[in-house]
């Protein structure tokens, strides 16, 4: 910056950065020098990802298994981050934990995402009857507030793991839809979308490989809200006793019953598990914004 | 050799909140193999609206082609199931349309947007499809095509952009081209490198082409014939040349006067059309033109003039009194000369 290097230092610069763009690693790479915020971000996830996925070798204790010798210890050399009143070493639980979450958190954040985005570009392509009944269906189902939502599909479906999901991937569909229509509706007015159709392709194909990619900018911010809402939920249900059963574990099963009576003489059976969700919905939507800018071809070259 | 292209009194409508407007009236044309012909008129006359009524592209509601026949080689599109006119569009027809900045995807490569259609319609390979997008960018004088394949849009110009346009449209060895206003849009210096580009291409490849415009500076030098809208009817059609030299229709006269001409002395005066476009909802039986024209007589408010053939055959004009135009106009040239 602070020396003009003449003549051919800034082709090379144009060559590598070219360069850089076509292999993954190059791109990884770019990403990280333009948004740390959102590199950080996408750390905490994927360390939480990471952690459940091989919660097996990281846990150093079975997290279902009472030991009643060492009930709420505190954090120390042996249970790093404590006990709880079973004597369930924490740090496993949390570990554990993070798989349920990160199951739950993409799995209904990406199966409601990708449902909502379907629809709502079909939805702003078709128009006419077929969107004013969509979005209707879409009104009806956005009426009621996230969390009641979900605990009426399991209210209807029972708990576990796979229904917890599915009742979060629901309510997520309209609200995914709605903001995806809206950004469809505008793509629908450009001539692109117009042109595509003149030179033959069919319906589905403008839909999905010409509308799609260019909704994928707001959709993928809502995805890593998606992702955040979707984990925060999972602990509300769990919290409330119709999500994730005991002794499975989860972060909202680990805030619920005896954690608040011991709030004050073993604080840490509650702060872990809350500082996970905290993480990982923060993580989760630092690196949805920086994702956004980064996926905007238009905003990517400058 | 039968035309290529037979447009038999075409009517496409839309029923808007202000009543039904008529925005394609009846028009009948033809073109034939190879050949290119113009589609002239100004905002709002129903040029674009035809060409996507051939396209059978009007978005239906609040659009519908209502009656009339396209017959494209010999098949009318107006029948064709839906599946085939897919087949048609992008393969036998290719666009080109107003704005290169919007008619690109944004998000997806130049080459790609070259190759999806070849594997639309030719089922061709990737592989085969990218080396055909090379030979086009090439043909359409764009360098470094190679590099160019794996740009997006808005890191071409505008220029650049309409050539790639023009690609695509030329991609599958189409029969026809319909360049909606292709230049518009475009700087006057590119302008001209567009409608030579496209006039070589369309010449060494035998495709033919409908080029709708409003700039008359445009049909003298690239069509050979001329049609000339008014409110979703043609008023006058024929050649480039008698439409240049002999207009009889009030309406091509008024055109012809509102374009600037370097070849006129420096003080004359440039003559816009009086008036506005005619609000379609409300036309009634008359000729469309009568409130703009210096021509009107009393028969004009109560009869639609029909086309019919004045001067050399194949040159027609809707006006009851394209002699006196004609003869006004030999009366200005004489006073002036």
């Amino acid at each position: 910056m602070a020396v003009i290097t003449p003549t051919t230092a800034p082709a090379d610069d144009d060559t590598e950065a070219l360069l850089r763009q076509h292999t993954i690693l190059g791109r990884i790479i770019n990403f990280a020098r333009r948004k740390p915020l959102g590199t950080i971000g996408l750390i905490i996830v994927m360390l939480f990802a990471v952690a459940g996925i091989c919660a097996d070798w990281i846990a150093p204790f079975d997290p279902e298994e009472n030991d009643f010798a060492s009930m709420m210890v505190a954090p120390g050399i042996d249970h790093i981050l404590g006990t709880d009143q079973f004597g369930r070493d924490i740090f496993s639980r949390l570990v554990y934990g993070a798989r349920t979450a990160m199951i739950v958190g993409f799995g209904a954040a990406v199966g409601g995402g990708i449902i909502g985005m379907v629809l709502g570009v079909t939805s702003a392509y078709f128009g006419g009857w077929f969107d004013l009944v969509l979005q209707r269906i879409f009104d009806i189902l956005m009426a009621f507030p996230l969390i009641i939502l979900a605990l009426a599909v399991v209210s209807v479906f029972g708990t576990g793991v796979f229904n917890v999901v599915i009742a979060i991937t629901i309510p997520l569909v309209p609200r995914c839809g709605r903001v995806v229509r809206a950004s469809a509706l505008a793509v629908r007015q450009i001539p692109y979308v117009d042109a595509a159709r003149a030179l033959g392709f069919g319906h589905a194909r403008i839909v999905l490989c010409h509308m799609v990619p260019n909704v994928l900018a707001p959709f993928l911010i809502l995805l890593s809200a998606f992702v955040g809402q979707a984990i925060l939920a999972e602990a509300s249900l769990s919290y409330l006793g119709l999500g994730v059963q005991e002794p499975v574990a989860a972060w909202g099963l680990m805030l619920q019953g005896s954690a608040e009576d011991y709030a004050t003489t073993a604080p840490w059976i509650a702060i872990f598990p809350g500082l996970a969700i905290v993480l990982t919905v923060l993580g989760a939507s630092l690196f949805g914004d920086a994702l956004r800018d980064a996926i905007d071809p238009k905003l990517r070259d400058r | 050799m039968p035309p290529l292209l037979e447009v038999r009194d075409l009517h496409t409508e839309f029923r808007t909140g202000a009543g039904v407007v008529r925005a394609v009236d009846g028009i009948s044309y033809t073109v034939d193999p190879g050949e290119t012909v113009a589609i002239v008129g100004e905002s709002g006359s129903g040029k674009s609206v035809e060409a996507l009524s051939i396209m059978r592209l009007i978005p239906n509601p609040p659009g519908r082609i209502v009656s009339g026949e396209v017959l494209f080689d010999g098949r009318d599109l107006r029948k064709l199931p839906e599946e085939e006119m897919r087949a048609v569009r992008g393969r036998d027809i290719g666009m080109v349309f107003q704005e290169p900045m919007t008619s690109l995807n944004p998000v997806l490569t130049i080459g790609r947007q070259i190759t999806e259609t070849l594997e639309q319609h030719q089922g061709a390979t990737r592989e085969d499809a990218e080396k055909r997008a090379i030979e086009l960018l090439e043909m359409v004088g764009i360098a470094d095509s190679r590099r160019r394949l794996r740009q997006y849009p808005h890191q071409l110009s505008g220029g650049m952009r309409q050539r790639v346009m023009i690609a695509v449209a030329l991609a599958c060895n189409p029969k026809l081209i319909i360049a909606d206003e292709p230049t518009t849009a475009l700087d006057v210096t590119i302008q001209a490198q567009i409608l030579e580009l496209m006039k070589s291409l369309t010449q060494r490849l035998g495709v033919a082409q409908i080029i709708i415009t409003h700039n008359l500076g445009v049909v003298a030098r690239y069509a050979s014939r001329v049609n000339v809208m008014y409110a979703g009817r043609i008023v006058e059609a024929g050649t480039a040349e008698a439409i240049y030299h002999d207009p009889r229709h009030p309406y091509t006269v008024a055109l012809l006067k509102s374009v600037p001409r370097l070849d006129q002395p420096r003080r004359a005066r440039l003559d816009p059309v009086e008036g506005s476009p005619p609000d379609l909802t409300k036309l009634d039986g008359g000729c469309a033109f009568r409130p703009r024209c210096r021509f009107a007589v009393d028969k004009c408010a109560t009869a639609y003039p029909r086309l019919e053939t004045v001067g050399e055959p194949g040159h027609l004009a809707a006006c009851f009194r394209s002699g006196e135009v004609a003869a006004a106009r030999e009366n200005t040239r004489e006073s002036a000369a």
